[in-house]
């Protein structure tokens, strides 16, 4: 039962990636004239998938600490994302989006660590 | 040749990327999940960033911003995981059945504890 689970897990999560780098790329929701343009949406593609994998741990994770630390992951991942957006574009200025976005994600971070340290959660 | 490179670079991230997520999805503990993200989803996104430096051809503003990004990130992403994880043990959550050792609170038991329902006797190696 244990292997079986396994196995639809990495087949799902194989697949999904596999179809990502697959199928051909429709970029809708993007500029015409990008760099690199296949590429660059099918990355765009790969991170939204750790987003969500993320999200999940975020929505239901049995602590408050596996929530912190998935909203820490997910602050780096959003940084991964603007400087693709940045290559992608040719503006420089995604970047700076992605490092304000750390910054305050590090100092949210030790803001709530702190906060943990007063209280019980073992119930 | 250098954007070649740079794309084997986002490339490797992406890879990391996605098996930090997927340690955090499914391994069974707080400091389990911190261990496998924290350092894989860092060293990928920092991947990332040094392929965004060398496919923007070198120093031009955005390439100095990545490596500006990759110091920042290297520099803070250890230690917002060390106080996520010391907060969480001094605040009472419960390491997994399975863990065999658990320095800690070895370490925390000669000092006298402010917090009582701290817990101490969880998990350490059985004589």
């Amino acid at each position: 039962m244990r292997t079986l689970r396994w196995l639809i897990g990495a087949t799902v999560l194989l697949g999904l990636i596999a179809l990502i780098i697959v199928l051909p790329v429709r970029s809708a929701f993007l500029p015409e004239n990008l760099n690199h343009s296949g590429f660059v949406v099918r990355s765009l593609y790969i991170l939204v998938l750790a987003s969500l994998m993320v999200v999940y741990r975020v929505l239901m994770g049995p602590t408050a600490a596996d929530r912190i630390v998935a909203i820490d992951i997910f602050g780096i991942l959003i940084v991964g994302l603007c400087a693709i957006l940045g290559v992608a574009t040719g503006t420089s200025w995604y970047i700076d989006i992605g490092i304000a976005w750390a910054l305050q994600s590090f100092i949210g971070s030790l803001a709530l660590a702190k906060f943990l340290e007063g209280r019980s959660f073992n119930d | 040749m250098t954007d070649t490179i740079g794309m084997v670079l986002i490339g490797i991230g992406l890879a990391f990327d996605v098996l930090g997520s997927l340690g955090l999805v499914r391994l069974p503990d707080v400091y389990n999940r911190l261990q496998a993200s924290t350092k894989c989803v860092t060293l990928g996104t920092c991947s990332i960033l040094f392929g965004t430096f060398l496919l923007s051809g070198g120093f031009t503003p955005m390439g100095f911003k990545a490596l500006l990004a990759i110091v920042f990130l290297i520099l803070t992403s250890p230690v917002a995981a060390h106080a996520v994880s010391r907060g969480a043990h001094r605040g009472g959550v419960k390491l997994w059945e399975g863990s065999v050792v658990d320095r800690y609170a070895e370490d925390r038991e000669g000092e006298e504890s402010s917090n009582p329902m701290n817990t101490a006797s969880h998990g350490r190696i059985k004589p």
